[in-house]
């Protein structure tokens, strides 16, 4: 009787029929929300380098923007300027970030670093134009004028949390048998976070500092009412300047067809930048987790 | 039952010695105390993980710390060097001499230079084969720069690693095998010259191959170091110490000279734990 119907097929079924049904439906529903994502991207992408590049000529590397109406012109200006503040701001962000994250990790214990810990995560929450209002009042009004100080500094208030947890994240990943190796040494624990612990999590340090630096570079509202926009060179760092984001988002509410297809160009552009950023600071992981097995 | 023999697990291992090393005869001579421990207790927080605690441990000998899983004997061993204070709310009463002067009276730093550790898990600093040699020293400032090679290269001979490194000391430590692993991490610890070796279960992650390796290191190590060592495996215990302590849910049950110990234990308690009856 049992080998009767251990032999019959059905008793062999499996899984049985309503969970293939079940399979198959599930299969069919995630794949689809995959394909969704991915196609959106994929599409702005396109998109923009079908637009950007096309637009893209030598000029707009070279020269200033023209006034409206002419067609011709490049944003050198802005390309320069959203360098400046992104110097500016990894000049303010990484070093409170990083030397934060590593009191943090290595010496923060009880409730003030729990109190640094969840200001930080409010602090990477607030929205950006909140920021950019922030930095208005603390910098632009007293001084009576826009310029790429304020701007620096507005990023570099964006990048300080996730420099700050990035740096805490990595550093507490690295296995607690080197601190003690380091301590059992005779190292005092600043030595051993000096020597052994932050050498150890370096590559993940940095590329934490790119992922942050490709971020902001495409933030455009803390800079609207900060470093505001130029439509020339922007000398020092006490005037208004351009910036690729600012003068995105100006070209494209523009009238202008000849503004529209510079702003696509300049998308393109930042898109590329970040691309570039994100590939390296890719290499510098894999960089470390091939010197590591080698 | 009172045995005039010893059972035949004690035999064993009371021959594990001679069919290692060939030497019958471990160091239970005197010799100088190392560190001298009176009614220590250890608490982390509330829980009380070492109960008074009295022994003295000799300097150039190797003594072994046996006992099952949670008895404490990684406590005691991460006292001696006071690592335990990396850990919040830990606490030890009571008093502890190394050599004549109080462990406490000591800076942390200078201690651990002279009280070396060897973790259970090799723990290479990511540099290179030299850097991880020349660590100790650097920070210590215990060498100049010209003589820093001389000494790693002694440093490895000491360890017996120099033939397997010598043609790769710029590369990874990462690129050893984990035996050469923990062996370089004594390397490293022996490069500061340390007056005691503390070695918390050197080998539970390694091969046998590896593991005679190290023991034959710990052999060799035992005339010019003290070597305390925390091991789960009875017979290497048995292989290689001079003396032994057994540590059982935080007291310590017996310790005595290891000849002693394995054939004649004091103890019902330390009889059925080496002779396999639990733990």
């Amino acid at each position: 009787m049992s080998r009767a119907r251990a032999n019959s097929p059905r008793a062999h079924a499996y899984p049985p029929p309503h969970k293939k049904v079940i399979n198959v439906v599930m299969l069919t529903l995630t794949g689809l929300c995959a394909l969704l994502v991915v196609s959106v991207l994929l599409f702005i992408l396109g998109y923009l380098v079908w637009n950007g590049a096309r637009s893209l000529s030598w000029n707009f590397f070279t020269k200033l923007p023209v006034p409206a109406g002419q067609t011709g012109g490049g944003m050198a200006n802005a390309i320069v300027g959203s360098a400046k503040l992104l110097l500016l701001a990894s000049a303010i962000g990484v070093p409170i970030g990083v030397l934060g994250g590593v009191y943090l990790a290595e010496f923060g214990k009880g409730w003030f670093s729990f109190a640094v810990r969840y200001t930080t995560d409010l602090l990477n929450g607030v929205p950006s134009i909140v920021i950019g209002i922030f930095v208005y009042t603390l910098i632009v009004i007293p001084q009576h004028h826009f310029s790429t100080l304020a701007g620096g500094v507005a990023l570099g208030i964006m990048m300080i949390p996730i420099a700050l947890r990035s740096t805490d994240e990595f550093l507490r990943a690295v296995p607690n048998t080197l601190r003690e190796g380091g301590l059992a040494l005779g190292a005092s624990k600043a030595q051993t976070v000096v020597t052994v612990i932050i050498p150890a999590a370096m590559q993940g340090i940095v590329t934490g500092i790119m992922l942050n630096l490709a971020r902001v570079a495409g933030e455009t509202a803390p800079l609207l009412f900060t470093a505001f926009g130029n439509q020339f060179w922007s000398s020092g760092w006490n005037g208004p300047t351009a910036s690729l984001p600012v003068v995105i988002f100006n070209y494209a509410i523009s009238p202008y067809e000849d503004w529209h297809r510079q702003a696509w160009a300049a998308g393109f552009v930042l898109l590329s930048g970040i691309f570039l950023t994100n590939i390296v600071a890719r290499l510098l992981v894999s960089g470390r987790r091939s010197t590591s097995r080698s | 039952m009172a045995t005039s023999t010893p059972p035949i697990e004690l035999r064993r291992l009371a021959r594990a010695r001679t069919a290692r090393f060939g030497d019958p005869e471990p160091l239970d001579t005197p010799s100088q105390p190392q560190f001298t421990v009176e009614d220590m207790n250890f608490f982390y927080g509330d829980f009380h993980a070492l109960h008074n605690l009295n022994l003295t441990l000799p300097s150039l000998r190797v003594t072994g710390l046996i006992g099952p899983s949670g008895c404490g004997k990684s406590t005691f061993l991460r006292t001696l060097n006071r690592m335990y204070e990396t850990v919040a709310r830990t606490r030890v009463t009571g008093k502890i001499l190394f050599g004549e002067a109080n462990l406490f009276d000591y800076a942390p730093t200078l201690l651990r230079r002279r009280v070396g550790m060897v973790f259970q898990k090799p723990s290479p600093f990511p540099k290179s084969i030299f850097d991880n040699i020349a660590y100790g020293l650097r920070v210590n400032h215990l060498c100049s720069r010209s003589e820093l090679h001389d000494k790693v290269v002694h440093c490895l001979q000491r360890a017996a690693l120099w033939n397997e490194v010598k043609d790769k000391l710029n590369q990874s430590a990462f690129s050893l095998s984990g035996g050469q692993q923990q062996r370089l991490c004594i390397a490293r610890a022996l490069a500061v010259d340390p007056d005691v070796l503390l070695l918390d279960e050197p080998c539970s992650a390694l091969d046998p191959i590896a593991t005679s390796k190290i023991e034959d290191l710990i052999f060799d190590l035992r005339r010019s170091c003290t070597i305390i060592m925390v091991t789960h495996n009875m017979l290497q215990a048995a292989r290689i110490s001079d003396y032994v302590g057994f540590f059982l849910q935080g007291k310590l049950i017996e310790f005595d000279a290891a000849r002693k110990m394995f054939q004649f234990p004091s103890n019902k308690l330390t009889e059925d734990y080496i002779t396999g009856r639990f733990g």
